[in-house]
């Protein structure tokens, strides 16, 4: 070893470093990693499940450490999809895997398996579904990665990976009333590109941190993929272990974990530097997140639907936030406003809190535990020419139905704000206009 | 077969998985049915048009977003016999050598090419012509490892041969 090496580890080489067995890791560095937890929905474990048969091992390597979750097309919208929901669940039942989650009892996998108590600092996570990158909030490498790659982990409970550069993001200032992680990475997003990370972790470090809710946490790296990062991290802190601690003593799953932040010697590929006191709510103007830009520039856009839901804004703190701004009052008569907790657990929280009532008072759509209109497969698909503002992560053309529609998408409080005007809307001016 | 011969459809920056197959065609996995849609809310001609053993050129981030193996396997299904781009995606990149659709990453010759060119590319050498244009260039070589799985055919026989002769997965 040359002197040369003599520096620190970021986060993310740590994690990997001790999934591979090995001292240290670099950037561009091809490993072998142990997984801690293999994740498929039932868009992607069909395709995985096919490759698997193929790989031609009789069992999974470990039925612990699988989750399958059905969320895209459930209940099934029509009989492909029921078919693809029969393939999962035989399997599941014929591997006797754990973590199976039957509809109405699950949710999107990206809220549920944290919410689960499945996931803790230090794991290594593989997901078959980009937004894999969200695990990262809890201090862990997580990423996505297809089908027949998660056939590999299901049948060996390893992956290669290439060791990723990381971008640093240093967010410093108190976030103003109306702005969370979303904003905070809309505006990343904006500043990098859409691709601006490519093949790089991005860390997400700075004093705002400590001010951030884990729910704003899990948007931040949510969307990392959005920048074309491989995963997104947050260093666990305090927030981050009593979270960790509680949802395992909720679910009976405790173990220990190893909660491991950057080296102060670390290097970064690239340090990238955002003033959060200054930051307004952000909204990504079609067709690209990286297109995002203050909401007083795009208010009074008129939009026909407004979601709220998806793996990037339908926690507990997204719905508290919309039903605020929406108690007693009703959704625009043009607007068709969607509303989707994003896992049951969440939705009878949602109504034990009476917050399902002033959704439904507002005459808001609610459902529950399904990615809904986000991939515009199902649940609110946009006809020619429609306009959605919606609390998902992507905007891309086609996303949520048809290709001349358009999406913004925005932060709950802002989709909230527009329901109730019909015109994209900065949260604080709802008193004003309505 | 390592070397490739067609005729190009070029494409942008950022054509995400979305667009190569969209989520209202992911309730089934067969190649032929997603092939019939391939790219169509790009270009709703597209699936038409395109004929076996053509080349898709595009410029950055290509298969960005979605996890979809469906989006490679919708192009291999479509007859595309390379994607060439000045980057791709990781996630694409992972899915199209598991689904053994070959992908070529090169700035220069993406840079220079124009729908309908002709290019020649070989797999094994990662040379790669513009017939068209008259310029050579080199791709972004594979790593061993990943070459090896492109040489056996895929993530799925990789791992077969090497789990039914007890061999080291190693990267």
């Amino acid at each position: 070893m040359t002197s040369d090496d003599q520096y620190g580890s970021t986060i993310t080489e740590k994690i990997l470093a001790r999934a591979s067995g090995r001292e240290r890791v670099r950037p561009g560095d091809l490993i072998m990693a142990k997984v801690s937890l293999a994740m498929a929905n039932d868009i992607t474990a069909p395709m995985a499940i096919d490759a698997f048969r193929k790989i031609g091992v009789p069992k999974v390597w470990d039925r612990d450490r699988i989750a399958l979750v059905p969320s895209h097309f459930v209940p099934a919208k029509d009989i492909a999809s029921a078919s693809l929901g029969m393939r999962m669940r035989t399997f599941a039942r014929e591997q006797e895997i754990t973590h199976f989650y039957e509809v109405g009892r699950a949710g999107i996998e990206h809220i549920l398996l944290p919410e689960d108590g499945l996931v803790a600092p230090g794991d290594v996570i593989i997901g078959a579904d980009s937004h894999s990158c969200t695990y990262g909030a809890l201090g862990c490498f997580s990423t996505g990665v297809g089908s027949t790659d998660l056939a590999g982990v299901l049948a060996t409970g390893e992956i290669w990976l290439r060791v990723p550069e990381t971008l640093r993001i240093v967010y410093s200032g108190k976030p103003g009333r109306w702005v969370v992680g979303k904003d905070m990475i809309l505006k990343v997003i904006s500043e990098i590109g859409d691709d601006g990370a490519l093949y790089m972790a991005m860390e997400h470090s700075g004093d705002t941190i400590a001010h951030l809710s884990m729910e704003s946490r899990l948007t931040l790296t949510n969307m990392a993929i959005e920048g074309g990062a491989k995963s997104g991290i947050v260093p666990p802190d305090d927030v981050t272990v009593d979270y960790v601690q509680h949802r395992q003593q909720v679910h009976g799953r405790e173990r220990p974990f190893d909660a491991v932040v950057s080296d102060p010697d670390a290097r970064f590929a690239r340090t990238l530097e955002i003033d959060v006191a200054a930051l307004e709510p952000m909204v990504a103007q079609p067709s690209l997140p990286s297109r995002a830009v203050p909401v007083s520039e795009v208010e009074g856009q008129e939009v026909d639907q407004v979601f709220i839901g998806s793996c990037t804004n339908a926690r507990m703190e997204d719905l508290r936030t919309a039903a605020a701004l929406l108690d007693g009052r009703k959704a625009h008569p043009r607007i068709r406003l969607i509303v989707i907790p994003a896992t049951q657990d969440l939705y009878q929280q949602a109504l034990h809190e009476g917050l399902i009532q002033v959704f439904a008072d507002a005459g808001a759509s609610v459902a529950a535990g399904v990615c809904g209109p986000c991939l515009g497969g199902y649940m609110g698909v946009l006809g020619p020419g429609e306009r959605c503002l919606s609390t998902s992560n992507r905007n891309y053309r086609g996303r949520m139905g048809h290709r001349d529609a358009d999406v913004w998408l925005a932060n709950p409080a802002v989709a909230a704000a527009t329901a109730i005007t019909g015109r994209i809307t900065h949260p604080e001016n709802v008193g004003a206009l309505v | 077969m390592s070397t490739l011969r067609g005729k190009v459809h070029r494409l942008g920056a950022n054509v995400d998985t979305d667009v190569i197959i969209p989520a209202r065609y992911l309730n089934t996995t067969d190649p032929a049915e997603l092939a019939k849609h391939c790219l169509e809310d790009l270009d709703p001609t597209f699936p038409l048009r395109v004929r076996q053993g053509d080349i898709i050129v595009a410029d950055e981030n290509f298969g960005s977003g979605s996890s979809r193996e469906h989006a490679p396997v919708a192009i291999k299904g479509a007859g595309i016999a390379c994607v060439v781009a000045s980057t791709f995606a990781r996630i694409f990149y992972r899915n199209s050598i598991n689904v053994g659709l070959p992908i070529v990453e090169c700035r220069e010759i993406v840079e220079i090419t124009k729908e309908g060119d002709e290019l020649e590319i070989d797999l094994v050498s990662g040379k790669i012509i513009n017939l068209t244009q008259g310029v050579t260039a080199a791709a972004v070589p594979f790593p061993d490892f990943m070459r090896a799985i492109i040489e056996a055919g895929g993530l799925v026989p990789y791992l077969r041969d090497k789990l039914a002769t007890g061999a080291p997965v190693d990267a």
